[in-house]
């Protein structure tokens, strides 16, 4: 289990570095930075004269070790447009997104799981049938067009919840629910179809024949081995929430990174979208790396090969 | 024998397919007692396993099971619910799989499944059931059992799987244990370990068996009583000694010359088989089932019904043709 753990972190932070590279030449090659920090009415002169102080004329990989070397001492720049370090802007934001994604994949879980049970217990049944209606709705409904119908009827119509803001705990609820959902319809059908082939196991049958109680048999034995790939897929569906998160933290006005992101873009602020790209990309590559070491955990032949 | 554990009459076994009605078993009826061992014989697809599930209480949801009597140290299982049939499964009953690779839960520890068991059923002692675990585990012949207790299943061989499933069936000290060909996926050397162990725990421990397999070799070294199925009922039974010394149906006649037998079988001499196929069970049924591939089949066969002839000590067969005709003939297995 430790050399399993060491070599997975290992690739994980080869992969931050490649992300990395890839972004910051991206970015650099789609904006010219000089421009976006002069503003419309820079001279020439100005523009030189900001190429030169902000080393934009050298070339683009010593600019990116240059990046690097200070990325990796916690130092991500300056922000062209407020003017405020990008590893403040980052980390007073990081939070707000952080507890919306968490949240948000929780309600998934809580819906999907207990669905997807609930209609593997008896395929084709009218529970199955209702549960598989939940979830293409969930899929089939875009996510903005989803939260602007919540911010109508319980923002708007009967006035239950804040529509904007992240200062209470009133104002994750909707954006919890709209991106929560999105992710429930591919969790449910991946429970579903886990629990529907575990319980038609022979380990199954073993167990039943030990006459262990039903809810032994449902959650101790067949649960945990139809959720193994679930846990994988939950992990994919997190990062994405986190980074996702970008049109509901717009929508909601929840002043997270995903905002941050928007607003950055937005402005040409090259320094800020390269630092939340990593952030993103962080996400990714450690969730997949904690749902690889939950299955290690869960199953425990996967470490062995 | 002391005292009869299970006793089952007119077991019929219904399962509704997009044909029809498929009947797998139709009308078994057998005893066990204690420290006896039946063998329940047959090829596949004759009904064998769904007979020992329909007795556990396991069927598929689908299938229907119907019996005349279906008592259990003098209880009546027909009537029982599903939550007082799993009060006796795992504790005074048992059973063993064909497939130890996939019978444990790949995800729990060795320990934690032969213990769950014994919390069922027994009593809330952690202590206790591993203490129990560890003796029983021995007692199969699993060498450093207490350090085998943390490991998994897809750590330990196929036999070595198997052994556990047979300590997992005995953690709660059952009166019957039923064995669904225990050795069929095993490879030989193991196969007659495993047997060897049943055989002596089932002694040991004064249980009845119910010993499920295709192999009459099996039978020949364990049972006390046999039981010959054909497309879903039972064509013949007896003690272990006469219906290998003298087979009566045709179908065990059959049976017999296709394994060697020390003593009888000559060096260099051909063994037999049964030609052709199990026949469909879909649909109404009648007649003697086996009258397709039997040598000794009439007209009259299509119209046989149900009443076997009964040979004394037990020994009874289901067939038209009379004991006198039987006997006269040359020996059963000299015959090509």
């Amino acid at each position: 289990m430790p050399a399993y753990t060491l070599k997975r972190t290992f690739v994980a932070f080869l992969i931050l570095i490649v992300v990395s590279g890839l972004t910051f030449s991206l970015s650099h090659l789609s904006a010219d930075p000089a421009l976006t920090i002069g503003g419309e009415q820079a001279s020439d002169e100005d523009i030189q004269a900001i190429r030169k102080l902000y080393g934009f004329d050298r070339p683009i990989h010593v600019q990116y070790l240059d990046w690097l070397g200070r990325a990796l001492s916690g130092d991500f720049g300056e922000s062209y447009h407020y003017k405020q370090r990008v590893f403040d802007m980052v980390s007073e934001r990081i939070g707000r997104t952080m507890l919306l994604g968490t949240l948000a994949i929780l309600f998934a879980l809580a819906v999907s799981i207990p669905l997807g049970t609930l209609a593997a217990m008896r395929p084709n049944s009218i529970t199955d049938r209702i549960a598989l209606f939940i979830a293409v709705l969930g899929q089939a409904l875009p996510t903005f067009w989803f939260a602007l119908m919540m911010i109508i009827v319980f923002g708007v119509w009967w006035r239950w919840l804040p529509i904007s803001g992240h200062t209470q705990w009133a104002n994750y609820v909707m954006p919890t629910i709209a991106l929560g959902y999105y992710a429930t319809p591919a969790l449910m059908r991946l429970t579903r179809a886990g629990m529907i082939e575990v319980l038609a196991s022979d380990y199954i049958r073993t167990a039943r024949a030990k006459g262990l109680s039903p809810a032994s048999v449902l959650f101790k034995h067949a649960l945990r081995n139809a959720i193994i790939p679930v846990v994988a897929l939950a992990a994919v569906w997190f990062g994405f929430m986190l980074g996702g998160s970008i049109v509901i933290e717009t929508i909601f006005n929840l002043k997270g990174i995903g905002w941050l992101s928007y607003d950055a873009l937005l402005r040409s602020d090259l320094p800020v979208v390269q630092a939340i790209v990593l952030v993103f990309a962080s996400f990714y590559v450690v969730l997949t790396l904690l749902a690889d070491l939950l299955n290690a955990y869960l199953d425990p032949r996967i470490s062995v090969r | 024998m002391s005292g009869t554990i299970l006793e089952v009459e007119n077991l019929s076994v219904d399962i509704p397919v997009a044909a029809g009605m498929l009947h797998p078993v139709r009308g078994i009826g057998f005893s066990v007692s204690r420290g006896e061992t039946l063998c329940i014989v047959g090829e596949s697809g004759c009904g064998k396993s769904l007979t020992s599930l329909a007795v556990m209480g396991l069927l598929p949801k689908t299938a229907r099971r119907s019996a005349d009597r279906m008592e259990f140290l003098g209880r009546d299982i027909r009537s029982l619910r599903e939550r007082e049939m799993a009060r006796l499964r795992g504790g005074s009953m048992s059973m063993i799989f064909q497939e130890p690779m996939t019978s444990l839960n790949p995800s729990y520890t060795i320990g934690n499944q032969l213990a769950e068991v014994y919390l069922r059923h027994v009593e809330q002692s952690r202590a206790a059931a591993r203490d129990r675990a560890v003796f029983l585990l021995e007692k199969v012949g699993i060498s450093s059992a207490a350090s085998r207790l943390g490991q998994y299943p897809h750590q330990l061989s196929g036999g070595q799987r198997q052994r556990v499933m047979i300590a997992m069936a005995l953690m709660c000290g059952p009166e019957l244990i039923i064995a669904d060909e225990p050795t069929t996926a095993l490879d030989v050397t193991i196969q007659a370990q495993i047997l060897h162990l049943l055989a002596e725990l089932q002694r040991e421990f004064r249980m009845g068996m119910i010993l499920i397999t295709h192999d009459l070799g099996i039978v020949a070294r364990v049972a006390d009583k046999v039981q010959v199925m054909y497309a879903g009922k039972t064509v013949e039974e007896g003690p272990c000694e006469t219906v290998f010394d003298a087979p009566m149906h045709p179908y065990t006649q059959g049976l017999l010359r296709c394994i060697p037998i020390p003593g009888r079988t000559q060096r260099g001499e051909r063994l037999g088989s049964v030609p052709g196929i199990v026949p469909n069970l879909v649909g109404e049924l009648s007649g003697c089932m086996f009258r397709n591939r039997c040598d000794y089949a009439s007209d009259a066969c299509a119209g046989m019904r149900d009443e076997p002839t009964r040979m004394g000590d037990g020994h009874a067969y289901t067939c038209l043709r009379a004991p006198e005709e039987i006997s006269g003939e040359p020996q059963a297995a000299e015959t090509p």
